[in-house]
């Protein structure tokens, strides 16, 4: 009760209420509402036929696998090495620690088109990753394995800054007890320790998936881009762009800005049962 | 995006908590040494394949040629052109996306209305959106076929494949980074300091100015950092609307790209390399921010013991 009158008198106090609202919501509606709605309403130019025939054919739906399946490989190893990484970083001393933490998200700072031409130079057949690989019969660029590196490469602060503050949380005493309970590590690792950080773990993933699917910089270079193989959705909109077939382009772009919603709710709902877990 | 840009805010409420307790050994591990080492050694392994490597890569091959050919492609008139449009489209965003912010995280920290959770989630909206979505979108409203588009062209008036349309790409790529950053900040601060400058007499903006503005500073700084990478460094959506014209409509990214498939890698690297270079710097200005905060907690919560 308290709570809510100080709330109510603080309305009448601090003024600017409808002049930074109008502002907000004038601002956020000039520029992203009203231009996103162009995409739905662009579309309901099309037949529903049409719609369907546009967003299944076959080359989209090659383009579908390759965007959804590489963005979920890139995931998983994200929460396999990225809790790696949050675990080191929490848990352990080492030198050049820092430095290590600050560049975990260089995948955040750096442009797109510099991670691309950078991961394509050294997976390339003569780069200085790809050399070794080619030795033993392993081509990255220019195949979909090109583009599951880089949609790795953009996901892996995810994982591990999602991760990170869970664990730094982690009550360090129910570990102790249940090792001095008789627990092996392994046994405090997979009851204690894993139950805990599973909700980030998932979170991380579904951000870094969802960040992954719609990636276009890093993997276009990368990837080779042939139709029907490597061959990302982000890039089939482009094309149907420079083929000024525009409402194809918009058609595909909202079964992706539908993916991209649906993910946007599973990881509100994620993060909610997160909070829970930690009883906050 | 979101999740974790909350999240070095809940790090230092974390660390305020831990540092009120006593403070506990980091080393006290239960798993034997051996997989204290080998766990390190998977994580810096690969961290070096995929952060290290690709970062050294950049400036290595910027540099094959000998500093006189970087100089010469840093300096050729079309990278410049480019470096000129890129401050110029950042110089407009970042600020539009400041002003933005503030009066954004002002509406939602400081006051309760019904939709404010719905709000926060439209701010949102740009980070879930793909980059070429958000450039297909202004090809919608002002391309040649779009719906402002003939009227634009009865008035000769260019804003798909010029200046205006690369700014309003990367207003949008980067629209909630500032907001994001101050609304969970302004909310921990409360409105108590604002209610006693406003009792006493100062006028709204005096309060914002001497008031608020001290105490986000380092979050709208860290904020406009992040905001300005992202701005400088934005390649899908601008290369949907830019029109790739050579001095005219590439930015730097867009100039890589261009380079890049002429085959013409130093140069594109030397370009690259000044891209790699704003974002460490961004990352050491993030680095040290986090660092301030970090500080001025535990400062704060040491105040608070002493009292006690």
């Amino acid at each position: 009760m308290s709570t809510l009158l100080s709330r109510s008198s603080a309305n009448r106090v601090i003024p600017g209420f409808g002049l930074s609202l109008g502002f907000t919501i004038f601002y956020l509606a000039l520029l992203v509402l009203i231009p996103l709605s162009a995409i739905f309403l662009k579309t309901f130019t099309m037949s529903w036929d049409a719609f369907v025939s546009a967003v299944t054919s076959p080359r989209v739906m090659a383009s579908y696998r390759l965007s959804f399946g590489a963005a979920l490989i890139g995931a998983a190893i994200n929460v396999v090495f990225g809790g790696i990484v949050a675990w080191v970083l929490v848990r352990y001393q080492f030198p050049g620690k820092r430095i290590v933490d600050a560049l975990v998200d260089l995948p955040f700072a750096l442009p797109t088109a510099v991670a691309g031409i950078t991961l394509t130079s050294l997976y390339s057949a003569n780069g200085w990753i790809g050399k070794y690989l080619e030795q033993v019969g392993i081509k990255v660029a220019f195949t979909p394995l090109g583009v599951v590196i880089a949609l790795t490469f953009i996901g892996l602060p995810f994982v591990v800054r999602t991760v990170q503050p869970v664990l730094e949380d982690a009550e360090r005493e129910l570990e102790e007890a249940a090792a001095s309970l008789g627990a092996s590590p392994w046994q405090t690792f997979s009851r204690v320790i894993l139950p805990s950080v599973v909700p980030a773990l998932l979170t991380g993933f579904a951000l870094a998936f969802a960040r992954a699917t719609g990636e276009y910089g890093s993997v276009i270079f990368i990837a080779g881009n042939m139709p029907m193989v490597s061959e990302i959705t982000p890039l089939f909109i482009i094309t149907k762009l420079e083929q000024y077939d525009y409402t194809g382009a918009t058609a595909i772009a909202v079964v992706m800005l539908l993916v991209s919603f649906l993910l946007l709710l599973a990881i509100n709902l994620l993060q909610a049962w997160a909070r829970k877990r930690a009883g906050k | 995006m979101s999740a974790v840009l909350d999240n070095h805010l809940k790090d230092k409420t974390a660390a305020a908590r831990q540092i009120s307790q006593t403070p506990r050994k980091a080393t006290n591990t239960l798993e034997p040494g051996w997989v204290r080492y080998a766990l390190i050694a998977v994580a810096l392994v690969f961290l070096t394949l995929f952060l290290f490597v690709p970062l050294v890569a950049v400036f290595t091959e910027a540099l094959k040629k000998g500093w006189d050919t970087y100089r010469e492609s840093v300096l050729d008139p079309d990278a410049l052109s480019a470096i000129r449009l890129t401050f110029i489209a950042a110089g407009i965003a970042v600020p539009l996306n400041l002003v933005f912010g503030v009066a954004a995280a002002w509406t939602i920290a400081k006051f309760e209305f019904p939709g404010k959770s719905l709000l926060l989630s439209l701010i949102d909206l740009p980070f879930s959106v793909s980059p070429v979505i958000a450039g297909l979108i202004y090809v919608l409203l002002f391309g040649s076929q779009g719906w402002f588009g003939p009227w634009l062209m009865d008035h000769d008036i260019k804003i798909l494949f010029a200046v205006p349309g690369i700014v309003l790409a990367t207003v949008f790529i980067t629209f909630p980074f500032v907001a994001r950053e101050l609304i969970p900040l302004m909310q921990a601060q409360g409105s108590e300091e604002e209610e006693a400058a406003l009792v006493l007499g100062a006028s709204g903006w005096k309060t914002f100015f001497k008031v608020t503005l001290p105490n986000i500073k380092w979050g709208l700084l860290y904020g406009v950092i992040l905001c300005n990478a992202r701005a400088m460094g934005e390649f899908g959506a601008v290369s949907v609307v830019s029109g790739h014209i050579r001095g005219e409509t590439n930015t730097m990214p867009l100039q890589v790209e261009i380079l890049y498939n002429e085959y013409n890698f130093t140069a594109a690297f030397a370009i690259a390399s000044l891209l790699a270079l704003l974002a460490l710097v961004t990352l050491a200005v993030k680095t040290f921010i986090e660092w301030r905060m970090h500080q001025a907690q535990k400062a704060s919560v040491q105040d608070h013991t002493t009292e006690q």
